[in-house]
């Protein structure tokens, strides 16, 4: 496949119908709807499912819906959109059916409106969905890494069983750039969906797929298998990427669109003879505990950079359990920072560091 | 002499439908949900489809159907069952698949997934339980809860100034170009129940034909959250949820879709109850 020139939204679109997904329900909403548009005229063309639902909550359930049919399945939202599903989600993750979401998030709360930012944080890794469920955020930073994730995130949700976030803001499925979409992979024949799902109960016994356990205990052990199954995904499926950390003395942390605009940051003050360097999660959930932890050996300070009022912050305190100062530098309600402005954090922070050196 | 010799074998005159698993339900005593689903199961043997139907069950007395339908099932969150059913018939076209809905989950919480489902022609069976209350949460206003009558959140009776009116959701559906079967059954005697299951055999074979939405309303009893008896509530039924609810077909399928109305071919059937039916006459039924 040649490198062209694709809008986030198509690109992700693109990618999930070229990972075999048989069937997309969604609602529009800015700045996500031209997935939407896109799966309206690419899905039925292929034979695959497609509806316009009344709403994020009917689209959540239709996903759901599909997913106990064993169907490769997706919708896609933006931030006031996901809120509305996070009961459909709730229910997904009760019942351990693959389902894939993609959050191109918001300035909020609220209606807010539809310029980029990273608010969604804690709803999404944090849990969103009311009980103990937990679902693998994935959060890209380019449209080419848009497009992989999207179809990555297929397979991570069957491995699993679980539900798998796309998360990236509005910057990201709004913007155009040179990337590579992956070649078309045919849907799973109806025939070879997986053994737990419901497609008539023909010389077997009757599934039933449901999140209700009336009696507690019964409802324990049935949390502590999705406990165990988070464990795996903690082991197994943390992703993250390092720029320059080799000789860094400052550790910028940040995710999506944040890293990206960190990079150019760090390279300035590189250039300045600032020794910074950058970790940036991709998997929020799991996050990259262990690797953070190491920063206190590495670095004399982090700096915490997002499209929020700080969010992702508290898990690198968590992470870094008090070892290292964490500071952090963010701009919230749909703005996104230059990359001076966190220059200029970089810079701040390396002035006091220097200043704590003399006096000491 | 032994047992055998004096009672001579009979096939037994009624058996298990095969659709059912043979265990003891939850429902309370007098509860008309055991009927409903023994017809549902019925419908289904009959027609042969037991290897092909998926139900989806909803939050309220019959979150549990699964327990009781031999068949695959999904359990939807509150009222989003006809959602879910789109989902599952849209990449399992060759199943047919139900919605097994009470009042509060069909009319209330989830009245924008039936309608919609109704709009877009989905192909789907929905079994719409109407008993004028809300059941496992113990007897609260529903949104078909008569005018007048006394629940634990209507305790003076439900006064329509300031709670409203109660919702006659096939009306309501048989309104939308998509549905192709609206019905409104009743199961408060055996002709009734008779008739509510060719109803029901009506609304799988909407669906096994391809036609659209299908929808059979059924009026059901509550003794427990009512304050009845088995028997009063059969009678409550008859004589006060009838005439509010008449009984009939509302849609059936080659009704061509008209201004101020769904008045079709099969108008002309009648005979039927209309005793509170604001002058709109449903067609067929009793």
């Amino acid at each position: 496949m040649a490198r062209e020139l694709l809008k986030g939204n198509v690109a992700f679109a693109e990618a999930a119908i070229r990972a075999g997904c048989e069937a997309y329900f969604g609602y529009p909403i800015t700045p996500q709807t031209e997935a939407l548009e896109h799966m309206a005229k690419r899905m039925p063309e292929l034979g695959r499912a497609f509806v316009q639902a009344e709403s994020e909550v009917a689209a959540i359930n239709m996903v759901y819906g599909a997913a106990t049919a064993g169907a490769r399945v997706m919708s896609s939202s933006s931030s006031p959109g996901v809120s509305l599903m996070m009961e459909g989600l709730s229910y997904i993750a009760g019942s351990r059916v693959p389902v894939v979401l993609v959050d191109i998030m918001r300035g909020g709360p609220g209606l807010g409106n539809i310029a980029p930012a990273q608010s969604d944080y804690n709803q999404m890794v944090k849990g969103g969905p009311h009980g103990d469920a937990r679902m693998i955020v994935l959060a890209p930073a380019t449209v080419q890494e848009l497009i992989d994730l999207t179809v990555e995130a297929f397979d991570l949700a069957e491995r699993y069983r679980c539900i798998t976030v796309v998360l990236a803001d509005g910057s990201l499925g709004q913007m155009m750039e040179p990337a590579e979409l992956p070649p078309m992979r045919e849907p799973r024949p109806a025939a070879e969906r997986a053994a737990w799902a419901l497609t008539g109960a023909a010389g077997r016994d009757p599934h039933a797929i449901t999140s209700i356990y009336l009696d507690p205990e019964e409802e324990e052990a049935y949390n502590q298998q999705l406990q165990a199954s988070y464990r795996h995904i903690e082991q197994d499926e943390v992703r993250f990427v390092e720029e320059h950390m080799a000789d860094a003395r400052i550790a910028v942390v940040a995710f999506g669109t944040s890293g990206r605009l960190s990079l150019t940051a760090i390279e300035t003050a590189r250039a300045e003879g600032i020794r910074v360097g950058l970790i940036r999660p991709v998997t929020l959930y799991p996050f990259p505990v262990a690797r953070l932890r190491r920063l206190a050996e590495e670095v004399d300070a982090v700096l915490v950079v997002e499209m929020n009022a700080g969010q992702m912050l508290h898990d690198v305190r968590a992470a870094t359990e008090g070892h290292v100062p964490v500071a952090f530098f963010g701009r919230t309600g749909g703005v996104v920072p230059m990359p001076e402005e966190v220059l200029d954090a970089i810079r701040d922070l390396h002035l006091q560091l220097a200043l704590e050196e003399a006096v000491a | 002499m032994s047992v055998d010799a004096v009672v001579p074998a009979v096939a037994p005159v009624v058996s298990y439908p095969r659709s059912l698993t043979p265990v003891p339900t939850h429902y309370c005593p007098g509860c008309t949900h055991g009927i409903a689903h023994r017809l549902v199961a019925e419908v289904i043997d009959e027609l042969g489809v037991q290897d092909i139907t998926i139900g989806v069950a909803s939050v309220g007395c019959s979150v549990f159907a699964y327990n009781y339908f031999a068949l695959d099932f999904a359990q939807a969150p509150h009222g989003r069952a006809p959602a879910l059913a789109t989902g599952l018939k849209r990449v399992s076209p060759g199943k047919l698949v139900f919605t097994y809905q009470g009042d509060g989950d069909l009319a209330s919480i989830g009245a924008a997934e039936i309608l919609h489902a109704a709009a877009r022609g989905e192909n789907i069976t929905v079994i719409f339980i109407n008993n004028a209350i809300y059941g496992m949460t113990g007897g609260q206003m529903a949104p078909t809860t008569l005018p007048g009558q006394r629940t634990t959140s209507s305790p003076l009776g439900r006064d329509v100034r300031t709670q409203g009116h109660p919702l006659r959701m096939s009306e309501l559906l048989a309104q939308v170009d998509g549905a192709a079967y609206v019905a409104r059954r009743s199961l408060h005697d055996v002709v009734n129940i008779r008739r509510a299951k060719k109803a029901i055999r009506k609304a799988f074979e909407v669906q096994q034909q391809g036609l659209g939405f299908a929808m059979v309303e059924l009026l059901s009893s509550c003794p427990t959250n009512w304050g009845l008896t088995a028997q009063q509530s059969l009678d409550w039924i008859r004589d006060t949820m009838v005439p509010a609810f008449p009984l009939g077909d509302f849609k059936v399928p080659g009704d061509a879709p008209e201004a101020g109305g769904s008045r079709g071919p099969s108008a002309a059937k009648a005979g039927v109850s209309t005793a509170a039916g604001n002058g709109r006459a449903p067609k067929g039924g009793r």
